[in-house]
């Protein structure tokens, strides 16, 4: 269709809604925002008889990639060090994917605005269409890479795994919850305009400089759709903007999506660019380098700031220390050393670092060698079972973290700590903002006012208490992360598939028991619990004592 | 002489990662092993659908994360009156040294629902965009033939106002009926199913829309708007109209998607399309409109009825719950059954208005009703009594 009957197409379906005259639709979900009902545009004018065969269109080169792929051997040129982490990213992306399909009705009777439903509806399906084209792709790998395990047990591994739990909450916020928070801000205002730039552009750059072209391929079909989605949140923004009484409800929402955005994605997709690529050309950027680019200039700076003017309160302060924590608090770091220390309760196999990669982090993080180059060091050293236990278990200088509570990412920048009695409970959170988030922000008051749409934190949070008092081989066969010779494990630190070199049930036998951090706090006396929180914060990258290289 | 700086570019790297390089535990394990197959093989639809949206009751080790203000996490199974077997067993109970094993997959009977139609995101495009594709060349296709000087100005009427009224009632509930149940169902194969529905009936709706707009600009004297003024206000419409605003009203989803396509479809949907439109089109020289109707009809008949009876036929030969089950699904028919009948009721003055009349509106009533009686004997529900009123 030419652009005017596109124009005219669009206008013309705006006369199928209607008023109800008899009957209301059920109000199934609440909201504590108010909305006056508004001719707010539906900006992308999508119209079914056009996206239909525009989206088929994108299959068939999505497809035609994969057939292209099997046929030209592409995994013969693919980084294991690369796919491994893979199957981390592709036991979590389809839930998040489907759960923002799920969404969309929460949208439906809490903004009046029916030529948005319409953008919502096609948001709907165009999810349905990533969480099962991102199945497809993990599917694909399953039968063609040469390492299947993690991949074919993918989806009950990331119900039961404590990093596939850190990126589920990435899915839950869009869906439950006060409406607007969840299904808006959390998902299409913050997850969607700022943070799938990391995820499905700077991440698919990456796969294919690791010999992976069908990530992008199947990534770039799906961020085609985002601009659609992120439309959709603008035109909600404006329209809760424009009554006073929800910029207080605003600038809460807007500070929780971010911080618990910062803390879920750049944990997970920092590590995937950093540490699981092997292009090490200098001139390549970081993650760092991105996230400057994609979130804070193109994201913050030029669709945030711009809002202000309308009344947005921007939380500039927890932006700055996002950018802080990412460039001077070494987050993607500790992050990519707490998964590589914690492997052996994971699915996938993680590549010790060599000295190019050494080099590359130096040269792009200065100072990184001394806070964490003796620690991969000590990694490569005990990957293959030689009569030691798994790292975590061994003495590398190296102290366990506590769970945060809120985005259940550990309390890995050890001065951020912050320990509250929340809900009769001792908690630990990674940041001041985390607790903010649980003791706040998720009540039905906030700052005085009434909010009794607000969700709740829920859940058996830290994973540790599952397990605690368990031996580790109990614990990694209950969670299934078992091979079909029924002892080898899943997850190895290393990627030699030699079976002669690979970790067993046998290995972690003689561990000793996990112990919950959580339980632990909970055991202790006022003073014992001070104590911990004054040693812990006095810590420093990897929880050595501050100012100590590694 | 010049020279050329080596572009920074990605070298590529011999790995032989490929399936099969090298044996190891695990290397021949190329299947999903978290689920049980409908059938003796895994099929794709299973594999890209099955497990995405997780369960406490299996392998969701530390429940639901995220909670509405009542503390609900998820898909509470009680969102709906009807149960699958193993719907009371409570969920397992996390704490200091629990472990995380659930129920055995798949815990309750909720997870065996398939899909026939295997909708994903490949099927569902391709179907859609043929359609679409194909109702275009037939409305070019006419177009180029002026087919439409041949219609009568009542049959334009007939076109402008009435055929043009249905598209609310696709619209309406395919916002807010069947996308707004894609939240609300406990497995990921219900709700991609209800989903793809949702859309055919969006897409069918558009589809009036648009032929409504080809109309517009190419019959002198059409009126566009006609649609709105029957929907908002002729006798004949406000019957549907109710039934269908009510529709959007239900609470629970199953009893929604049961009402919508197991009574209404056939009682008013395929009254209207089959037993009307369909049959007087052609007496009155129309050759294009019954092509846009076909597509619905298919859409409804041989889709999303297709899906409908297996969803709840499992919940009504369910172990456990069966009669449980039974005894809702026939309140709910008793209810919707008399609603459904009398909105159907209220349309029959359209029998009337075409100059080439279709069959008389009771005989379509009657294979309507056949249909409908059908429908539920397949299921092996029975009939109501107050479908003979």
């Amino acid at each position: 269709m030419s652009r005017q009957s596109v124009a005219k197409a669009h206008q013309k379906i705006q006369e199928l809604s209607w008023e109800p005259a008899y009957h209301e639709p059920v109000s199934h979900y609440g909201t504590d925002y108010t909305f006056r009902k508004a001719k707010k545009k539906d900006p992308l004018k999508q119209v079914l008889r056009s996206y239909f065969p525009m989206q088929e269109e994108k299959d068939h080169r999505v497809y035609g990639a994969e057939d292209g792929a099997i046929r030209g051997n592409m995994f013969r040129q693919v980084q294991e060090r690369w796919l491994e982490w893979q199957k981390l990213f592709l036991s979590i992306i389809p839930l998040p994917e489907i759960s923002a399909a799920r969404a969309m009705p929460l949208l439906f009777r809490t903004v009046p605005n029916p030529e948005l439903h319409n953008g919502q509806a096609i948001q709907m399906i165009d999810e349905v269409r990533h969480s099962t084209i991102q199945q497809n792709l993990k599917r694909l790998y399953m039968q063609n890479y040469i390492d299947p395990a993690g991949f074919n047990s993918s989806l009950r591994n990331f119900q039961n795994d404590y990093c596939g739990t850190i990126g589920r909450q990435f899915a839950e916020g869009f869906i439950t919850g006060d409406a607007i928070t969840a299904a808006s801000i959390y998902l299409t205002i913050v997850a969607e305009t700022a943070f799938t730039n990391t995820l499905f552009v700077a991440m698919p750059a990456e796969a294919a400089a690791n010999g992976d072209y069908l990530l992008p391929t199947v990534f770039h079909s799906v961020q085609s759709d985002e601009s659609r989605h992120i439309s959709n949140g603008y035109a909600t923004l404006l329209m809760a903007l424009s009554d006073e009484s929800n910029h207080q409800l605003l600038a809460r929402d807007l500070r929780y999506a971010w911080w618990n955005n910062h803390r879920v994605v750049d944990a997970a997709i920092g590590t995937f660019i950093e540490y699981g690529t092997k292009d090490r050309r200098k001139d390549r950027e970081s993650y760092a380098e991105m996230w400057r680019r994609w979130i804070y200039d193109d994201y913050y700076r030029s669709y945030l700031v711009p809002l202000e003017k309308y009344g947005l309160e921007i939380p500039h302060d927890l932006i700055e220390e996002s950018w802080n924590q990412i460039w001077h608090k070494g987050y993607v770091h500790e992050v990519a050393q707490f998964f590589a220390t914690g492997w052996l309760a994971n699915y996938w196999r993680i590549d010790p670092m060599t000295d190019e990669d050494f080099e590359w982090f130096e040269h792009k993080y200065p100072g990184w060698y001394n806070k964490y180059g003796k620690w991969w060091e000590n990694y490569n050293r005990l990957s293959v079972p030689n009569g030691h236990n798994p790292i975590a278990l061994e003495d590398v200088d190296y102290v366990y973290p506590h769970r945060c509570w809120t985005c259940m990412v550990p309390c890995l920048v050890r001065e951020d700590m912050v320990v509250d009695k929340v809900d009769g409970q001792w908690r630990t959170y990674c940041h001041e903002a985390c607790r903010w988030t649980d003791a706040e922000a998720f009540r039905p008051t906030y700052q005085g006012r009434s909010t009794p749409n607000m969700g709740q934190l829920i859940g058996s949070r830290e994973w540790e208490t599952l397990y605690h008092g368990w031996n580790w081989a109990d614990i990694v066969s209950d969670m299934g992360f078992v091979r079909d010779d029924g002892k080898t494990l899943v997850a190895q630190p290393h990627l030699d598939l030699d079976p002669k070199k690979m970790w067993t049930l046998d290995h972690l036998r003689r561990c000793p028991p996990l112990q919950s951090p959580n339980v632990v706090l909970n055991e202790m006396t006022d003073e014992e619990r001070a104590a911990f929180q004054a040693d812990y914060n006095r810590q420093g990258p990897a929880g050595r004592p501050a100012g100590s290289v590694s | 002489m010049t020279t050329t700086q080596e572009r920074s570019v990605p070298k590529p790297v011999f790995t032989d990662a490929e399936a099969g390089a090298r044996e190891f535990p695990d290397s021949n394990a190329r299947k999903f092993n978290y689920f049980v197959s409908a059938k003796r093989k895994q099929s794709h639809y299973e594999d890209v659908t099955v497990e995405v949206q997780p369960d406490p009751r299996h392998y969701l080790a530390q429940g639901w994360l995220y909670g509405f203000s009542d503390g609900k996490g998820g898909y509470p199974l009680e969102w709906t009156v009807l149960k699958a077997w193993g719907t009371d067993r409570p969920e397992p109970v996390r704490g200091p040294g629990s472990g995380g094993q659930g129920y055995e997959w798949p815990a309750h009977g909720w997870h065996e629902f398939r899909d026939p139609n295997e909708e994903w995101e490949l099927t569902l495009y391709r179907y859609n965009a043929n359609v679409v594709r194909q109702l275009n060349q037939n409305i070019e296709a006419a177009k180029r033939a002026k087919a439409f000087e041949q219609w009568s100005s009542n049959w334009v009427q007939f076109v402008a106002q009435h055929i043009g009224a249905w598209m609310h009632v696709n619209h309406g509930l395919g916002l807010y009926l069947f996308a707004n149940a894609n939240r609300r169902a406990p497995t990921n194969m219900h709700n991609n199913a209800i989903s793809v529905n949702s859309m055919h009936k969006i897409r069918s709706a558009q589809d009036l829309a648009l032929y409504n707009l080809t109309l517009s600009e190419e019959i002198d004297g059409f009126d566009g708007t006609a649609h709105v003024e029957a929907w908002n206000s002729d006798p004949v419409w406000q019957g549907v109209r109710e039934v269908a605003e009510q529709l959007t009203g239900i609470d629970d989803w199953c009893e929604a998607i049961f009402a919508a396509n197991i009574v209404f479809e056939p009682l008013i949907g395929e009254l209207f399309r089959s037993n009307l439109v369909q049959q007087a089109a052609p007496g009155n020289g129309d050759f294009v409109t019954p092509t846009l109707i076909g597509a619905e009809e298919y859409d409804y008949a041989e889709r999303d009825l297709r899906y409908t009876k297996p969803m709840f036929q499992l919940l009504i030969d369910d172990r456990e719950f069966a009669e449980h089950n039974r005894r809702h699904l026939e309140q709910w028919l008793a209810a919707w059954v008399p609603r459904c009948l009398n909105a159907a009721r209220t349309l029959q003055p359209l029998w009337s208005l075409p100059d080439a009349k279709p069959p008389r509106f009771e005989d379509a009533l009657d294979r309507s009703k056949n249909r409908f009686s059908g429908i539920l004997s397949d299921m092996d529900l029975r009939v109501p009594k107050e479908l003979d009123q």
